[in-house]
């Protein structure tokens, strides 16, 4: 295969007055869009089930919210994603009768399911925490709920950092699969180039080198954080 | 103050607190002792529902704070309690660990922006007020990660006090400590007792416990199986198991 051609008819279409507003704007923007936003749901419903998990269960209403988070953490953990997609997008929401629009199902999806697995790297973030912070809090008079929530999960998050990163990237490389509901991601229209061109090698070396500038961003992004979370650890 | 009444504990089969029923009055400085695995610790925690009680109850100023119904966290504001391991909040410098639960309490009742600036400013002055009687207002914005141990139990104590308790609890304050420390913790802790705060303290210091305590309990398999002054429990101990164990802390 002749690199030089495959450049020229890649570049002709993808270059000046070609896709790349399509391809930058619309394909990276969506699959940031799905990844972040799609992280940040994962975080709250994580958090949440994670919470439920390592609450004490003498009550009858904790031991009800543990075996929902079961059932839904099995869900999520045990059906891939694309199965989820096609699930939401052609059968569950046109069932009941709502349509939020191919981007949104994917954001919503993605949330649920890295829910389901934020909630356990969270719960061992949470259980890495020494228990004498809930003790201390709740000494001082503080509840349950806002002990955990100034005290333990802040210390929960400093401790899973790493872990979360590839949480998100693993979102970020995940999203190439929305093609499958009709979202327009970074995957598609690339694709979408190789199609009109016949000529593949270009358009998805170009989409390899993207994710993988996405991900050293990202993975470098986590560090910082983790560098400025680590300032109550260092001896200064 | 603080009526205990048939406090029982179990673990499984295991009975650490058998039927204690006893009664803390204000001012007096309770200082429990005894050989380990005896309950003393279960004890104290049991104080403040930090562990729940198996039976019994425990009547702080006329509430049954073993009762579900009552509100476990309001009682607790006004009973400090001190840990062995300091349990400094980690993520919060010095001063937010003095101030937090006090700010979080206190606003939640206060409307309008400037009364709660108002607010806000007088409690991190009382912080600041008390970090200084302990010398250590030059490390209000420092984490707990670079005190040392006996300088971190004293901003726990002073967490404590923050909150205006009616008592403190305090769960073997010097343990976890290097001996050199010790002497600045226990230094606080009979400050406070000549201010007339009402204590329960579990410790192992003899020396300390016989100058700062008013009643001494000699706890061994669940139950205060002696009490008195200092002077009657450490000078004319009656139980033989209380000699045996001054014997041999002494």
């Amino acid at each position: 295969m002749n690199i030089v051609k495959s450049w020229s008819v890649f570049w002709e279409k993808f270059g000046p007055g070609g896709a790349w507003q399509r391809v930058l704007g619309e394909g990276l923007v969506n699959t940031l869009i799905i990844a972040f936003v799609g992280l940040l749901i994962g975080i709250v419903i994580g958090t949440l089930i994670a919470t439920v998990k390592v609450m004490p269960k003498y009550k009858f209403l904790p031991r009800i919210l543990d075996k929902i988070c079961t059932v839904y953490v099995g869900f999520f953990r045990g059906t891939p994603i694309v199965v989820q997609l096609l699930l939401a997008y052609y059968v569950l929401f046109p069932l009941i009768g709502i349509n939020i629009g191919s981007l949104n199902t994917c954001i919503l999806v993605f949330g649920l399911n890295s829910g389901a697995y934020v909630s356990e790297i969270m719960r061992g973030g949470i259980l890495s925490v020494d228990s004498g912070q809930m003790e201390a809090g709740r000494a001082v008079g503080l509840s349950y709920a806002t002990t955990m929530l100034k005290i333990v999960v802040p210390q929960a998050v400093k401790n899973i950092l790493p872990t979360l990163g590839n949480e998100l990237i693993a979102l970020v490389k995940d999203t190439s699969v929305v093609s499958f509901v009709a979202a327009v991601d970074l995957y598609k229209t690339f694709n979408e180039i190789g199609n009109r061109t016949y000529e593949y090698l270009m358009p998805y070396l170009a989409m390899a080198l993207i994710y993988i500038v996405m991900v050293a961003l990202i993975s470098l992004g986590i560090k910082l954080m983790e560098r400025s979370l680590r300032k109550s650890d260092r001896r200064n | 103050m603080i009526d205990v009444i048939d406090l029982t504990k179990k673990y499984g089969n295991l009975t650490v607190l058998d039927g204690i029923t006893e009664t803390i009055r204000e001012g007096e400085r309770i200082v429990v002792i005894g050989p380990s695995g005896s309950g003393k610790s279960t004890f104290l925690r049991c104080l403040n529902c930090m562990e729940d009680p198996t039976s019994g109850s425990i009547m702080f100023e006329g509430a049954d704070l073993t009762d579900m119904k009552v509100d476990i966290n309001y009682h607790r504001q006004r009973m400090g309690m001190v840990f062995q391991q300091f349990n400094l909040f980690n993520n919060k410098t010095v001063l937010q660990n003095i101030t937090l639960a006090p700010l979080h309490v206190g606003l939640k009742k206060i409307k309008g922006k400037e009364a709660r600036a108002k607010f806000r400013a007088e409690v991190e002055a009382n912080a600041h007020r008390l970090l200084q009687r302990i010398g250590l207002d030059d490390w209000a914005d420092k984490y707990p990660s670079t005190l040392s141990g006996g300088q971190k139990q004293r901003v726990a104590i002073i967490r404590a006090l923050a909150m205006n308790p009616k008592v403190i609890l305090f769960d073997e304050p010097t343990s976890a400590l290097d001996p050199e420390m010790v002497g600045e913790v226990l230094d606080l802790i009979k400050q406070l007792a000549d201010e007339g705060m009402t204590m329960v303290i579990v410790t192992h210091e003899m020396g300390f416990a016989r100058e700062v305590g008013t009643r001494v309990f000699f706890m061994d398999q669940g139950h205060i199986m002696e009490q008195g002054t200092p002077e009657e429990v450490f000078d004319h101990p009656q139980a033989p198991r209380l000699k045996e164990f001054l014997s041999k802390v002494i």
